[in-house]
């Protein structure tokens, strides 16, 4: 059991008056991490010979860049791809097409040996805390993993160094020798952190890192993560489908569907004003913790019907046009390209032909040009 | 046993299971009690660990008689289920009263169509044949809004979506048209998008049918949505009951303000940081004494000493139907609430 | 799936190939490695009373003097097209499959091979019933009274049972049922089906019970554990909330589900079964492919070795094959290919 349970209560050398959370931070030219045309698919074979006959579009051409410092949060539903560019990022799986630029240098199709360096600056953490640690290993072990992999020098030791990390995130240091089934759900995620930061990376990719947990164990790791931003200067990318919490955590976020970044901006701009009518359903259906609220919400609720296509063969031009409320017939030629739409400025960026504007009304329960 | 006068259609008093292991008794359930009309919602709210699932159990009369200890009453339209025969309470099941659960994909049989399953569901309980069922099956199915429902009925499991998975696990509680419906996290495998058209559904179905529901859940937002009334469960035990409406706008306990204070909220301006409870859930093997909840409130310091020592009764609270459990005055209560908590949720 | 089953007969074909020649290989390579020429090889056919031409004159029939592939190769022809024997008296013609002829008796393989299966696979079939009622329903009842007296007792006998050798099991059964007590048949006292039922069934008895404990042990701790896991899932628990009686929860939804891969155990196990279970055969004295086997291997009669190596190889082949096809049937989520 942890004694630290106020995560307010942090770790010496914190400011004590912390930047807020959703700032934003100070321009900069560079990107930390560009993703230009970034595709993976992933083929399908049949017959006698393995022919290929298709391929499952799990990410099919996506441009974005991360800032230094900043959060990006990834939403979306199943299968739209961003637990795949999660791994891409990482280099967890290799791209069919497009470069992954981390800190000016293209890292898509480096071998192992040439990335296993600059995985120290970019690392990932795990969605489930019951798998994502070796339960045969101590936390000890799974901690101080990547200092002995990537050979780092440490002051005192490899334990001092991994007891340190353990107090860091919350945890008892005490606890090096225990294994995984001796924590709860919350603080397994908590040593996935540990592991995340012993290197000191620069940028973390989290993958669901919070949905396994309780809602006040959500809390208590959202904020760690906050704090550990601020004093390390941690660059995150959020993969998320709790749009909740995502704009909590976030500075800019970007909305992914069937393989394709829908639209992108910074986080109070897209959670008031959205522009692509897929952001638009998404944000009403999320339901809204206040009662007096229901019946209105109900009304204003987007209801998307049928189902998601499927990534093999995704709808031509616009891939959310089966769904769209909006759609005519240029959705179905064309593609919408992921540009700034109206006055938007250059943060904002729609991938849509026909763009959500204030006050527009929304097609209520039963959008038209749904598949019934 | 005795009868409330004007009894509730569902009504359970004092309800404990207790699970007998080696490691020593687990209490689940430590003594729950609350009523629920026909055409009226219910939402138990609880974290991991929290007694709610095991509730849910309780009341269908699922769970394993040989290291499970259950007492208390459940009375279901007048009829009692804790001490009835298991044959008596196995006919109810499925019938006047039934249950989905969480994830559909392990939920149902993988092996079966999704046809044969709610084939089986209805012929467990009417002496009818396959083509009657089934026409039966493909009716409900089509009422949950799947489309195609002749087509569909012979499919797997595993080839419907999430979304219509879930679906068709309703129809396959809802096709005996039972008067109690019971959810165990209906929502929280699905995708937002899916979940609102599951819980519009579900809205409707109740309406249609009728029926008394009871949507357990760890989702506030989904509480919200479909909740007339809310249960707050910890460490087994009710803490707070009251309407939805008191609960979010006027809660006494400080454990549900912790599940507000936990929650990002899209409604409001984004906060710093969040609220959340310090420490971790309580073992139901080792309950803390006194108050289960005590260790992680923040409060306990002014109940002097009372909260470690003595169990705290439910008592009325401010709202209409409003019940607390806990040591601290009323008065006090609402003052915390109104002046620390409430204005910390709602900071910018 | 038709592509699917192409591509594994292929294979299959493919595998039969390579066991027969490395088969050959090893009996090939094996003597000569010891030391032996091919005239020491002729005179353990011939005799010791054979003169030198004899012996070479036998050498050169049996073909002792080619080289390997030659033989092999030979030896290939006659399986798929048939080939003619040349005895010096005359010309024998063998059909195919020809799998040679005995260097030992002379006789063609092949018939002496359709003579023996009859035997193996009613030993086969006959424990395979046994030991699927016995292991399956002990496994059942021992999960749903996990940690019972019933249970432990159980899985203590079956433990006992497979650890036990079957040549100890049969001779120790063998002494006391057969011999002392006179219930059973005594060993190599075989009658055909076709002949005599009740003798066949009289017969085969007491080597049914004895290999049907070693394999229902198996079973029993297989269905115990895989019940146990499959009474465990969530759709068990819904079975019960749609008001099922236990009787058919357990039996349609989680002995229906746990009995898959113990399907595909029960199809591997069958299949090695039919290339002779030698010890069995061996024990009892009964005429099938395992006692053929093992005279093969000790009379170093390359032929026969050669047969039912092959035999056996075939139907642990057609068996993986079928109990894949058969795990695409039973559970649909499986798509093959």
């Amino acid at each position: 059991m942890t004694d630290r349970n106020d995560p307010g209560a942090f770790d010496p050398g914190r400011d004590p008056s912390p930047a807020p959370v959703g700032g934003v931070p100070a321009p900069q030219s560079e990107p930390l991490l560009s993703v230009q045309g970034l595709e993976k698919h992933f083929p399908i074979t049949k017959g006698v010979l393995r022919r290929t006959v298709g391929a499952v579009r799990a990410v099919d051409g996506i441009d974005f860049e991360v800032y230094k410092g900043e959060t990006l949060g990834l939403v979306g539903e199943s299968g739209c791809g961003k637990s795949t560019t999660g791994r891409l990022l990482t280099r967890l799986l290799e791209p069919t097409n497009g470069k992954i630029i981390f800190e000016g240098r293209d890292i898509s199709h480096l071998g192992q040996g040439k990335l296993r360096p600059m995985r120290r600056d970019m690392q990932m953490i795990f969605q489930d805390p019951f798998s994502s640690l070796n339960p045969r290993h101590t936390v000890g072990t799974i901690v101080g993993a990547p200092l002995r992999i990537q050979g780092v020098k440490t002051e005192h030791g490899i334990k001092r160094a991994v007891q340190d990390l353990l107090k860091l995130v919350g945890l008892n240091p005490e606890h090096y020798n225990r294994y995984p089934h001796e924590f709860s759900g919350g603080q397994r995620q908590r040593i996935g952190i540990a592991r995340t930061l012993a290197l000191r990376p620069k940028m973390i990719v989290a993958d669901e890192p919070v949905s396994a947990l309780d809602v006040s164990i959500q809390a208590q790791v959202v904020n760690l993560l906050d704090d550990l931003q601020t004093d390390f200067g941690l660059t995150y990318v959020f993969i998320a489908h709790d749009l909740s919490v995502v704009r909590h955590i976030s500075n800019r976020v970007a909305v992914m569907y069937l393989g394709k970044v829908v639209e992108i901006a910074d986080r109070d701009t897209l959670y008031v004003s959205p522009r692509h009518p897929y952001t638009v359903a998404l944000l009403s259906a999320v339901p809204v913790p206040d009662p007096r609220r229901r019946d209105r919400a109900q009304r204003e609720r987007v209801l998307l019907t049928g189902d998601v296509p499927s990534p093999i063969d995704p709808p031509s031009g616009c891939r959310f046009r089966t769904r769209c409320w909006k759609a005519q017939e240029i959705c179905a030629t064309e593609e919408p390209p992921l540009v700034p739409r109206l006055d938007d400025p250059v943060s904002h960026q729609t991938a849509c032909h026909f763009p959500v504007v204030e006050g527009e009304a929304v097609a209520g329960r039963k959008p038209a040009g749904a598949n019934a | 046993m005795t009868q409330s006068v004007t009894q509730p259609f569902l009504e359970v008093k004092d309800l404990k299971v207790h699970f007998n292991t080696d490691d020593g008794v687990v209490r689940s359930v430590d003594g729950l009690t609350f009523g629920l009309e026909r055409g009226r919602t219910l939402g138990i709210v609880g974290e991991s660990g929290s007694g709610k699932s095991v509730t849910s159990l309780g009341i269908m009369g699922i769970y394993n008689k040989r290291n499970a200890d259950v007492t208390g009453e459940i009375w279901l339209d007048g009829q009692e289920l804790v001490n009835a025969s298991p044959e008596s309470v196995r006919k109810l099941r499925g019938n006047k009263l039934a249950m989905i659960f969480q994830d559909p994909l392990s939920a149902m049989h993988p092996y079966y169509s999704v046809g044969k399953q709610i084939i089986e569901a209805y012929q467990v309980h009417h002496n009818v044949s396959n083509q009657v069922a089934r026409k039966h099956a493909v009716d409900m199915l089509g009422r949950v809004g799947i489309p195609q429902p002749e087509r569909r009925v012979d499919d797997y499991p595993h080839q419907f979506s999430g979304g219509m998975r879930q679906r068709a696990m309703i129809a396959m509680a809802l096709v005996n048209d039972p008067q109690l419906l019971i959810a165990d996290e209906p929502t929280t495998a699905l995708d937002v998008t899916v979940q609102a058209q599951i819980l519009d559904l579900m809205h409707t179905l109740q309406e249609e049918f009728n029926s008394a529901l009871i949507v357990i859940t760890h989702d506030l937002g989904v509480v919200a949505e479909l909740a007339d009334d809310v249960l707050v469960m910890y460490g087994g035990r009710c803490v707070e009951f009251g309407s939805a409406t008191t609960i979010f706008d006027r809660p006494e306990h400080p454990y549900t303000w912790g599940l507000l204070g936990s929650m990002p909220r899209m409604d409001r301006p984004n906060l710093e940081r969040l609220v959340p409870i310090p420490g971790l859930p309580p073992s139901l093997i080792n309950l803390p004494t006194g108050c289960h909840f005590h260790p992680r409130c923040a409060y306990e310091p002014r109940t002097g000493g009372l909260g470690s020592t003595v169990t705290p009764e439910l008592t009325r609270a401010g709202g209409t139907n409003h019940l607390v459990r806990c040591h601290l005055p009323t008065e006090e209560r609402q003052r915390i609430w109104a002046q620390e908590v409430k204005p910390k949720l709602e900071a910018s | 799936m038709i592509t699917y089953v192409i591509r594994r007969l292929l294979a299959a074909v493919v595998l039969l190939f390579v066991i027969s020649a490395a088969t050959f290989a090893i009996f090939y390579l094996i003597p000569r490695l010891a030391g032996s020429s091919p005239e020491t090889l002729a005179t353990r056919y011939v005799g010791r009373a054979a003169t030198p031409e004899t012996v070479n004159l036998i050498a050169h029939r049996l073909g002792f003097y080619d080289p390997v592939w030659l033989q092999y190769g030979r030896w290939i022809k006659g399986v798929l097209v048939g080939a003619e024997y040349d005895y010096g008296a005359g010309v024998e013609h063998c059909p195919a499959p020809c799998f040679g002829y005995s260097f030992i008796t002379r006789q063609p393989v092949w018939p002496d091979l359709l003579e023996r299966l009859p035997v193996t696979l009613s030993l086969a079939l006959g424990a395979a019933v046994l030991w699927l009622f016995f292991g399956l329903t002990t496994g059942v009842i021992s999960a749903l009274r996990r940690g019972s007296m019933l249970d432990r007792a159980a899985m203590g006998v079956s433990l006992a049972g497979v650890s036990l050798p079957i040549f100890f099991t049969g001779m120790i059964a063998l002494t006391i049922f057969s011999y002392r007590l006179q219930w059973t048949a005594p060993g190599g006292t075989y009658t055909p089906f076709t002949e005599n039922p009740a003798a066949w069934f009289y017969a085969l008895l007491l080597p049914w019970l004895v290999l049907a404990l070693q394999f229902s042990a198996q079973y029993a701790r297989l269905t115990r554990a895989g019940m146990l896991e499959t009474m465990g899932e969530d759709y068990i628990r819904t079975a019960r909330a749609k008001g099922l009686r236990e009787r058919d929860v357990t039996v349609k939804h989680g002995l229906r589900a746990a009995l898959t891969p113990i399907l595909t155990i029960f199809g591997l196990d069958f299949g090695l079964l039919l290339g002779g279970a030698v010890i069995t055969e061996s024990v009892f004295s009964l005429p099938g492919l395992g006692k053929y086997a093992v005279d093969a291997i000790t009379t170093n009669d390359l032929p026969k070795v050669l047969g039912v190596t092959l035999m056996a190889a075939f139907f642990v082949v057609v068996a993986n094959l079928v109990v894949d096809l058969l795990y695409a049937v039973v559970d649909p989520r499986v798509r093959l290919g």
